[in-house]
């Protein structure tokens, strides 16, 4: 008990600061009202309507990543292939459009359905052939970003019909890619938090061994998790094609790490089975903005890369709670 | 005419690579009876189990449920059919609720546009029921299960496996990481199981908790059946030379 409290109040806010502290995403979301404070701060033009418009729809196809990348890591796996599914499904649908012709729609889900595939795959080989997830991934990031480079040999394809460009225009103030990510977000948390789905995939990361002893099957969990991962890298893939209005093999390099790294940033353990689908979502807000002031300030991207490294280390920094022992 | 055993294990071998774990162990058990399986440490009692709740498929030989020839293809299947067991190392997952680890498998769900979702509010009162029977010390359900007491964490584990009316409840070591008034707890529970009517196989290498509360006992030896004694006829001595090999 300690003696003297000078007044209520304070021990009201106190009490309400410490119930905040415990949620695992308050420091993501402390981060994420910094960085918008010191952006609106530093920049005049920050706070303007089309650099909100920018950075919403630059955030979507991240934030899609980072939903997949982040029910991977809930249970103790990780998916490295994200990028070059993308990159994948991307050159597909182009493929599919202007050189076979194909109406839109079954573009987009033969651009689904292949993701799919290949988060299935990757899944198939860490249950089945139990590879480790960082390795099973590694194989299908080349795997697919081979296949990119093999199915459009290495052209650019561009020049979509207009119905499929629908996808990046701007309905009033938001374009069709937040609603997308919105969407995806939105359902992906749900399913997080209210379906025993969600329920088993923390459940796996957070022991697998007594998952399965109590008749889980865990190896099924996994399988979604890699499907939906592969659902998620195809969702952006489309995304990112529509707003470029063109598709080529070498696009999105480095967007897995941008996943991971905004699935770090808004909580996600390392370690498994906690952390959020909205939590990610705010890292992957944070990236992005941070991307924004240092475009703003004119920094050049070179930079660019070593600063999103120190944030994220910091990041990891500051959300690990471990036991320090004595040396 | 001689009862039908509840459970009984005919046969069961298994081996992991190169190891043989189990060879031909018979092993059954009767209704509302308290067994006793020891052994010395790599005797196979933790395999047997595991193979009867469904974690481990044997490599040879059948289980019966009251007569019946099951097969389980996970712990789900002989869950379903009233067969919990309490694991060594509790297997509480320490980023659940305590109400999810007691429902970790079997989750109440309603429907919500045509969608099933997790019934939350049951599971929250349920599970306190189920942990409130136990006397021990838990707040609130919501609560993570990864900050409780060893004490706490057992609560719960038991919790579980006596919640959904089980036929039998298989404990592993059940006293080893215990006080001397926690362990008084689990053999007061194992009665009180008794007399509700479920059977219990318990695994213990404390001979005295073994000798409390069984009513028969049955040794493994390096993966195989070694003898079995009715628990009053029987004297520590007896147990320990069939155990370590001196008859």
């Amino acid at each position: 008990m300690t003696p003297d409290r000078p007044k209520r109040t304070g021990k009201y806010v106190i009490d309400g600061l410490r119930k905040f502290g415990q949620f695992r995403e308050a420091p993501s979301l402390v981060a994420l009202l910094g960085i918008v404070l010191i952006s609106s701060l530093i920049s005049p033009y920050f706070f303007t309507g089309t650099n909100i418009k920018n950075i919403l729809t630059q955030v979507s196809i991240i934030a899609v990543l980072a939903e997949g990348e982040a029910l991977v890591i809930l249970t103790g796996g990780i998916d490295l292939s994200l990028g070059s599914v993308l990159a994948l499904v991307s050159v597909l649908i182009g493929g599919c459009m202007k050189w076979m012709n194909l109406p839109t729609y079954l573009a987009v889900l033969i651009g689904l359905g292949s993701g799919t595939l290949c988060g299935l795959t990757s899944g198939l080989l860490v249950t089945r052939v139990k590879i480790p997830s960082f390795i099973a991934t590694l194989a299908m990031m080349a795997i697919a970003r081979g296949l990119a480079l093999i199915y459009a040999k290495g052209i650019p394809i561009s020049m979509f019909p207009p119905e499929f460009r629908i996808i990046a225009r701007y309905l009033g103030p938001v374009s069709v890619l937040t609603l997308i990510m919105i969407g995806m977000c939105v359902i992906g948390q749900l399913m997080l938090s209210w379906t025993r789905t969600g329920q088993y995939i923390r459940a796996t990361g957070g022991h697998e061994e007594a998952t399965r002893y109590l008749g889980v099957n865990v190896d099924k969990v996994k399988l979604f998790a890699f499907a939906f991962s592969g659902f998620c890298a195809a969702v952006g893939g489309i995304m990112l094609t529509a707003r470029m209005d063109s598709a080529y093999p070498n696009v999105g390099q480095g967007y897995e790490l941008d996943a991971i790294g905004s699935a770090v940033l808004g909580g996600v353990s390392f370690t498994g089975g906690v952390g959020s689908v909205g939590g990610a979502f705010m890292g992957a807000l944070v990236i992005t903005i941070l991307g924004n002031l240092l475009n703003l300030l004119r920094v050049s991207g070179f930079y660019q890369y070593v600063f999103k490294g120190i944030i994220l280390a910091v990041a990891a920094l500051s959300l690990s709670r471990g036991v320090r022992y004595a040396k | 005419m001689a009862e039908i055993p509840l459970v009984e294990m005919k046969g069961i071998s298994k081996s992991f690579g190169a190891v043989k774990a189990l060879e031909r162990v018979d092993l059954e058990l009767y209704h509302q009876e308290v067994l006793g399986l020891v052994g010395d440490n790599a005797a196979g009692k933790s395999t047997l189990m595991k193979i009867l709740s469904g974690v481990y498929a044997p490599d040879e030989g059948e289980i019966l449920i009251e007569g019946e020839r099951v097969e389980f293809a996970s712990p789900a299947n002989s869950r379903s059919l009233g067969v919990e067991m309490i694991f060594q190392d509790l297997a509480i997952v320490p980023n659940l609720s305590i109400a999810g680890n007691i429902f970790l498998g079997r989750e109440p769900v309603k429907n919500f546009l045509g969608i099933k979702i997790l019934d939350k509010r049951k599971m929250i009162e349920e599970s306190r029921q189920a942990v409130g029977r136990l006397d021990v010390d838990i707040h609130s359900t919501k609560l993570t299960s990864g900050g409780l007491s060893g004490g706490q964490q057992q609560a719960v584990a038991v919790g579980r496996a006596v919640f959904f009316n089980p036929r039998v409840i298989i404990m592993d070591e059940p006293t080893a990481a215990l006080s001397v008034k926690g362990i008084k707890k689990v053999l007061e529970l194992v009665r009180e199981l008794k007399e509700r009517g479920i059977s219990i196989i318990l695994i213990s290498h404390r001979l005295p908790n073994i000798f409390a509360v069984t009513d028969r006992i049955v040794i493994l030896r390096i993966g195989r059946r070694v003898g079995e004694r009715m628990t009053k006829d029987a004297t520590p001595e007896q147990i320990i030379d069939l155990m370590v090999g001196m008859d």
